[in-house]
């Protein structure tokens, strides 16, 4: 599914990915680890193509392909989703013109047929129902006065409409109580399939207790430093980065 | 980004030109050519003696300058005062195929089984004008039944003189501004409407002006009075063809709210802006005021500015009745090298007299966007109140935007509200929505069109939809 070579990225000149390596097949679940900074986020927005990050050496290599030449919205097409740690507010646009909108550029790059409203309703009303979303929702304006809480669970809702092929959740636990939590990760959970694979950057150990992952990197200072079965998430817990810090360091 | 802005620049749509025999006067103003358009007219004396006042008022006045545009010194003398079709119209069905054709192209109907483009439901009555006069209007039959006069200028001369004599000038004074002046000594036609006591008026009426010649001006005029407890909403509608020379455009409108009556007004302006590098474009110097003469009556201004190399232009409202209302939505788009410098007059003269104003301005490429609103609570507007919000939004780095709100109170009982806020479209509103598989412009146009909404639910529901679409052909290749 995603095979990650030597990658390189700098922003402004500085480097912030310094040789990433990085193999997900179809069907699993890695979570990337690390401290403040490390370059988790940065490793995230560089696989969707933000123009802002100059990619200096490397390859991804997406269902047997480099993408590093397609733009943004070209790999969104081709099943690229990043459920974002701070989903930006688009005042004005309610969120089921916005959706149906993705919904169909999407459908027309796969040569699909527009989704009609009623159909797309149903969908909705549905995902809406697993998130224990307020259906009012859907008329609310993109991300525009949500809740912490609300915009995460939005964009998980996005996530299962858009039917995405390889998923990055960024940080998607970070300012989730633990009803909120438990809903996205159920619904995170159902969606996974044997075509589908997940990137789960989180911080903490927590989210891991719901969506559990094959395997668990650690990224530090641009490198993956560490990489391990799931019992490695709770080595972290008990011992925090220092150790790896310190290993790195020598 | 800077590829979005660059892909904005597209080209504009109505830039073709219609080959039809015209007949234009020689260039230059004068009291002849004022003579000579009266008599082509067949005016009765009232107006020709109305012309040469305001032909003597404007040749005293200076051009302003004031406002935030720059263009180089217009040559009124090398300006041909009016053009025509040489062929008679005597009805519908003698328009010249051309001309027909041009109105086609342009998606406006001219026959009454037809709908405008991209619009169920709802028949529109609609008064074309192609330069200096109208060539037909529709559904006028059906108006007449109820007692609505719907027709063009020319017409209303002729068969109503009586209301334009009473009307004309009545909220415009030729002396009010130095293109208003211009206008009332020369212009040529344009529409005029009057909806009698109780009557709420079936159907959208529409005016839809085309410039076509070369080196013309168009100077229309528009007389709309709504009678006690009627309603009528209007929309006009403007586009021209693509030429490298400046095309002048002087239109003055005037609105009449008797008592209880409520007019909607609304405009879609898609003069053509001129070309990327701002050659060509049509000088848009308007005046349009309202007046609430009659007690709870209301005027109601939408706008939406796409065209224009410069646009000079302040729908206003004048609050004489008591509880009247007047309100104004405007979304002005500015791209490439164009200029805006627009916004609205509340004057409150009424006792519990109410206006709104909500504009909205989005500047992109090199281009300069202005807002000026003027409120002005008189000493005897008693328990007046006012709320304006004027939000810009810029599109690239290499644009601007300006408000400029004069506010005048006079009475201590008086409530007036300014909001205004400035922002971007952000480079994170554009990777947000680009991870979701749309396009840079797909996205812009998303956030312009939220940034809109506000104003869009304004306007009438068969022209919201042209008017969002116009709206993305203006920023295409505007992003930036």
């Amino acid at each position: 599914m995603l095979e990650i070579r030597n990658l390189h990225a700098e922003v402004d000149g500085k480097p912030i990915l310094k040789g990433i390596h990085l193999k997900l097949a179809a069907g699993e679940t890695h979570a990337i680890m690390g401290p403040n900074g490390s370059g988790k986020s940065t490793l995230s927005q560089v696989i969707a193509g933000r123009e802002d990050y100059t990619v200096t050496q490397g390859e991804i290599i997406y269902n047997g392909r480099n993408i590093l030449e397609l733009s943004v919205e070209e790999r969104a097409r081709e099943g690229i989703f990043i459920a974002f740690q701070y989903p930006t507010a688009i005042p004005g646009v309610n969120n089921m013109q916005f959706l149906r909108t993705a919904v169909n550029a999407i459908r027309k790059h796969r040569g699909e047929k527009e989704l009609n409203s009623g159909d797309f309703l149903k969908e909705a009303r549905y995902a809406m129902q697993q998130l224990d979303m307020n259906p009012e929702f859907i008329k609310r304006a993109v991300n525009d006065g949500f809740s912490g809480g609300e915009k995460k669970k939005n964009e998980i809702l996005q996530m299962y409409m858009l039917k995405p092929r390889l998923v990055i959740l960024d940080e998607t636990d970070s300012g989730l109580d633990i009803d909120a939590l438990q809903d996205v990760s159920r619904a995170v959970n159902q969606f996974r399939s044997p075509e589908r694979s997940f990137l789960v950057v989180t911080h903490y150990q927590r989210l891991l207790d719901y969506i559990k992952p094959d395997h668990i990197h650690v990224l530090f200072d641009g490198r993956i430093v560490k990489s391990g079965g799931p019992e490695l998430a709770l080595e972290l817990e008990q011992s925090g980065y220092d150790e790896i810090k310190a290993a790195a360091v020598l | 980004m800077e590829q979005v802005l660059e892909k904005l620049n597209t080209d504009y749509e109505h830039g073709f030109i219609t080959a039809v025999e015209q007949e234009v006067f020689p260039k230059g103003l004068n009291e002849d050519i004022i003579r000579m358009i009266s008599r082509r007219k067949n005016e009765p004396d009232f107006m020709l003696t109305w012309r040469l006042k305001a032909f003597a008022a404007w040749q005293q006045m200076k051009e302003p300058d004031w406002a935030k545009i720059n263009y180089p010194r217009i040559d009124y003398q090398n300006i041909s005062y009016f053009a025509a079709p040489k062929k008679k119209i005597e009805s519908l069905d003698d328009l010249d195929p051309e001309i027909r054709a041009t109105f086609e192209k342009l998606g406006i109907p001219l026959k009454e089984q037809e709908v405008l483009a991209g619009v169920k439901g709802a028949p529109v009555a609609v008064d074309a004008v192609f330069d200096s006069v109208s060539v037909g209007t529709t559904f006028k039959k059906t108006l007449a039944d109820l007692g609505i006069i719907f027709c063009s200028f020319s017409e209303a001369v002729q068969e109503h003189p009586e209301l334009v004599e009473k009307y004309l000038g009545s909220v415009v004074p030729v002396r009010d501004n130095y293109f208003s002046a211009l206008n009332s000594a020369v212009f040529s036609d344009g529409s005029f409407c009057y909806i009698p006591k109780g009557v709420r008026c079936p159907m959208e009426l529409s005016t839809y002006f085309r410039i076509n010649a070369s080196g013309t001006g168009q100077f229309e005029r528009t007389l709309i009075i709504a009678d006690d407890d009627s309603y009528v909403s209007y929309l006009e509608g403007c586009t021209a063809p693509s030429r490298d020379e400046n095309q002048l455009h002087a239109a003055v409108v005037e609105l009449i709210a008797h008592e209880n009556a409520f007019i909607k007004y609304s405009t879609v302006q898609n003069w053509y802006p001129g070309n990327k590098d701002g050659v060509g474009g049509v000088y848009n110097f308007v005046t349009k005021r309202g007046l609430c003469k009659g007690n709870n009556s209301r005027i109601s201004w939408t706008q939406v500015e796409t065209g224009s190399a410069i646009t000079w232009k302040y729908p206003s409202c004048v609050l004489k009745g008591d509880n009247s209302i007047g309100e104004f939505y405007s979304v002005a788009v500015t791209n490439n090298h164009q200029q805006a410098d627009t916004g609205t007059k509340m004057i409150h003269l009424g006792r519990n007299t109410k206006s709104t104003i909500v504009s909205k301005g989005i500047s992109a490429g090199k281009s300069s966007n202005a807002y000026r609103g003027l409120v002005r609570i008189s000493g005897k507007a008693e328990g007046a109140r006012n709320h304006s919000q004027c939000d810009s939004l810029l599109i690239g780095s290499r644009c601007s935007a300006h408000t400029f709100p004069y506010i005048e109170v006079k009475n201590n009982s008086a409530v007036v509200e300014h909001e205004a806020t400035t922002s971007k479209v952000s480079e994170e509103q554009l990777f947000y929505l680009r991870q979701r598989g749309l396009s840079e412009e797909e996205a812009v146009s998303l956030v312009v069109s939220g940034f809109c909404k506000e104003v869009f639910l304004e306007l009438p529901m068969e022209f919201a939809v042209e008017a969002q679409k116009l709206l993305q052909v203006s920023l295409e290749g505007s992003v930036g």
